[in-house]
């Protein structure tokens, strides 16, 4: 049998209320990518933080290549070889890519970094990835996925034994998720580890050997890929199966709720046009840096645009700010929910109640009460895993952050609700109650915009998908066109030609 | 008393569970053990005198810092305070002496504070400049004011009614009047900063402006109203020390800044914004003031002061990057 490079035996962590893990052990050989799945807040990110250090185990053990080891800080795991791509991005947004790809290793002389090497370096791993920036590039200026794609990369270039993967696709394109598994399996040739997380049952299918499920900080068991079932991982993953069914279709109305044209804004938005039905899903996609956001976010009051007409049931209406767009009851849900969406060290009531300071006060005054009425109904619409409405969302997992994210815009009464990546890194289940949410307020009459870069979620949910492609739509599918096949190919710009003509 | 705005009330919480999280009780802690140990290195400490001294010198700190605490939650902060409390003094006490009813003079002082504030916060807001860059800015050029007003001498205010010095020198109920103005500032100010709708936007917007922009604040309004506030306390700190003291100096707010910050910080407000209350920054304030008296009292030069804030600042500061490092692991 091949070497175990790390062994975790009877790990424990407590956090202020919550049993996060509790006598869990687990086994990483030579060779293998062992998946790590569990609901929103089972545990998995805990886990992963523990074993590099960055969370001190309350009990437990853990091996590497056999010798005990305790981990004071990351910096310690990673001198032993353990890597880790961490769920949320940690990347410094003011420098550059490659300062950020090499930090605390790049290569120097007489105390100067080697700016030449250090592009090499990041270059050489960047192009494996076909990115079109470059390693000099500032981070901020790149796009979420662009930001992960730095993130993993920077993982890669440590010489580790050990590669650990937390949620590493929830923001990248398929064509770049293929690419990080050709490069997952080059590590598994050469005799590397790799642990995996993520909520996608076909990427798990795919590349692991093993797989591990937790459930409310609990071992379940670890079971072979081979000779098990995405229902069976489910059921030991909830403890009951589950339909993962989409929804059925809807029934929009022919009436037309918004009707945009012409908009333009920048490259990424130029000449758009298109309506939303009452009580439609209108998916929308494109490849990454198509201008999908871009789009949404001119649209939507967050970014100025230069021309463009808005009718909101045949009325023109006037939408440059937020504030415009919250007043006619369009709402934007952003897809970067770290550094745009929530108020980590606030409490869930917090952040669900932003949206509603007016309806929630009395004479200038928050009426508090009214808040946790509200910020319970959410908790308990969506599920979120949490203590109670005080607990920060800072310290909720990554999977019931996105949960309140939505909460304060659901909650709201939406007439057009835009959701950019709305599941992103949210669980079987969880997502599959998001859908239903999502068509139930369709229904209500209410018109849904979902940005997506899950294929499968664009054909399964939508009634229509919009593509774009390069800034621009390349048309507007509906019908037998909702399929992966003619979805890329004009996300690819192969029927550009003919729609813009 | 409620006393974590960024997260409400923990009624679910045990009673001590929630006492020992409270950042205000370890200071006051702090304070205690601090004036046990002065009382027995000096005698006067706890004469009555002695006290009435070093809270009416914490009186004007304590507003200040009010207002640095508002900057400080939105992950801003104004360097001009002490400048604007010079000025706001000065502007009054060189109308009064022009011979125009004082309380109007006060008035037009207080004008020229929100004036300044206006300024800084259409800066900060709607041109967003770097709060730092512009109130360090802003600092010389109302300090400038204050210098060409007096021509850099102190003025001497005489002739001014008694009404007026009864702010900064009487007492009511056996109680300087400055104490319960400061009472009314504070109680007044804990009450918006943890309830009022304009407060909590100031939260969000230290907690995560890009969010509360998304959310539908108005960030650069509350950003314009943020300044005008903290440079209204610091003005009217500036004319309460000219009816203290019947003399209006360009130099009578300086340092301020520093020991501001100073107590704000002590009192728990974060540099990275989204943390602070009127509560920390006042018992903040009072920790500072009591280090000042302390220094007083065992006869060491006032020389000595601003190193001995400066030090506690960093302290202060080292204490709260520690806090939070732990916080994120
Ligand atoms: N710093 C913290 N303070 C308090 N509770 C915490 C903290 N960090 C995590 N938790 C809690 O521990 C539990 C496990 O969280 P964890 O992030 O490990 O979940 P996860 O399995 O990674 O979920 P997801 O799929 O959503 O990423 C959650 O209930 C979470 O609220
Ligand atoms: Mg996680």
């Amino acid at each position: 049998m091949a070497q175990v490079l790390l062994e975790a035996r009877g790990i424990r962590k407590v956090f202020p209320g919550t049993v996060a893990l509790d006598n869990v052990s687990f086994e990483l050989r030579q060779g293998e990518i062992h998946a790590l799945m569990g609901e929103n807040g089972a545990g998995k990110s805990t886990f992963l933080k523990i074993v590099t250090g960055a969370l001190h185990p309350d009990q437990g053990e853990i091996f590497l290549n056999g010798k005990p080891v305790r981990l004071q800080s990351p910096v310690d795991a990673r001198r032993m070889g353990v890597a880790i791509v961490h769920q949320e991005l940690s990347l410094f947004p003011d420098i550059s890519v490659m300062e950020n790809i090499l930090v605390g290793q790049a290569p120097s002389k007489m105390g100067f970094m080697r700016t030449r090497k250090m592009q090499e370096i990041s270059r050489a791993y960047l192009e494996r990835f076909h990115v079109n920036f470059s390693p000099t590039e500032i981070v901020k200026n790149l796009s979420v996925s662009q930001q992960q794609i730095v993130e993993i990369v920077k993982a890669l270039v440590t010489d580790a034994d050990v590669y650990i993967f937390d949620e590493p696709t929830s923001a990248l394109s398929v064509e770049d998720a293929a690419r990080l598994f050709d490069v997952l399996k080059d590590l598994k040739a050469q005799g590397k580890g790799i642990i995996y997380v993520s909520h996608k049952f076909d990427e798990i299918f795919r590349l692991s050997d093993r797989i591990t499920v937790l459930r409310d900080g609990s071992l379940i068991g670890t079971v072979e890929a081979a000779k098990t079932d995405a229902d069976e991982v489910i059921r030991m993953m909830v403890g009951r199966s589950l339909e993962r069914i989409y929804p059925e279709k809807g029934t929009p109305s022919r009436q037309t709720l918004l009707k945009v044209d012409n908009l333009n804004a920048g490259s990424k938005c130029r000449n758009v046009s298109f309506d939303l039905r009452r009580g439609e899903i209108l998916g929308v996609f494109g490849l990454v840096g198509s201008g999908r956001t871009e789009i949404m976010r001119a649209l939507s009051g967050v970014e100025p645009r230069t021309s463009g007409d808005i009718f909101l049931d045949g009325e023109k209406v006037r939408i440059q700010t937020v504030q415009d767009a919250m007043s006619h009851g369009l709402y934007y849900l952003t897809e970067d929910r770290k550094e745009q969406g929530l108020f980590l060290k606030m409490s869930i009531r917090d952040n669900v109640a932003v949206t509603h300071l007016d309806a929630l006060s009395k004479r200038g005054f928050l009426l508090r009460n009214r808040a946790r009425e509200l910020a319970s109904t959410v908790m308990r619409d969506l599920r979120v895993k949490a203590k109670d409405d005080d607990q920060l969302v800072g310290s909720l997992s990554g999977g019931n952050q996105q949960k309140v994210m939505i909460g304060k815009w659901i909650s709201r009464n939406p007439r057009v609700l835009i959701l950019d990546e709305p599941t992103r890194g949210i669980d079987v289940g969880a997502k599959a109650e998001i859908h239903q949410l999502l068509r139930k307020l369709a229904n209500d009459g209410i018109g849904v915009i979902v940005i997506s870069s899950e294929l499968p979620e664009i054909v399964g949910l939508s009634d229509r998908v919009l593509v774009v492609h390069n800034g621009t739509v390349a048309g507007v599918l509906d019908g037998s066109q909702l399929n992966d096949e003619t979805i890329m190919e004009y996300a690819s710009g192969l029927h550009s030609k003919a729609v813009a003509g | 008393m409620d006393t974590s705005p960024a997260s409400l009330d923990h009624s679910r919480e045990t009673w001590l569970r929630k006492v020992s999280r409270i950042r205000e009780l370890t200071i006051v802690v702090v304070i205690v053990a601090l004036c046990v140990i002065l009382s027995f290195m000096s005698s006067s400490f706890l004469s009555v005198d002695n006290i009435v001294t070093t809270i009416l010198s914490i009186v004007m700190t304590a507003i200040v810092s009010v207002g640095m605490t508002v900057a400080l939650v939105s992950g801003g902060f104004d360097l001009s305070v002490g400048s604007v409390m010079s000025m706001a003094g000065v502007v009054t006490g060189a109308l009064a002496l022009d011979g125009m009813n004082v309380w109007i003079a006060a008035l037009l002082g207080l004008l020229a504070s929100l004036c300044s504030g206006l300024i800084t916060g259409l800066f900060i807001g709607k041109v967003k400049i770097n709060p730092f860059i512009m109130t360090l800015g802003m600092q010389g050029v109302v300090q400038g004011v204050a210098y060409v007003v007096t021509q850099g001498a102190p003025l001497s205010v005489t002739g001014v009614p008694k009404s007026f010095l009864y702010l900064g020198q009487g007492n009511l109920l056996g109680i300087p009047v400055l104490i319960w103005i400061l009472a009314v500032v504070v109680i007044v100010s804990d009450l918006i900063m943890r309830r009022a709708v304009v407060a909590r936007k100031v939260y969000y917007i230290g907690s995560n402006e890009a969010a509360a922009y998304l959310s539908g604040i108005r960030v650069s309004k509350v950003k314009v109203w943020i300044y005008i506030f903290t440079a209204l306390l610091a003005g009217l700190a500036g004319i309460l020390t000219l009816s203290r003291f019947s003399v209006a100096a360009p130099t009578a707010g300086q340092g301020m800044e520093l020991q501001a910050i100073a107590a704000c910080i002590i009192g728990g407000a974060s540099l990275t914004g989204g943390e602070g209350t009127v509560l920390g920054a006042l018992l903040g304030s009072v920790l500072v003031g009591i280090v000042n008296d302390a220094l007083v009292l065992l006869n060491v030069s006032v020389y000595w002061q601003s190193l001995v804030t400066g030090f506690v600042l960093i302290a202060a500061v080292t204490l709260d990057v520690l806090t939070h490092r732990k916080k994120t692991t």
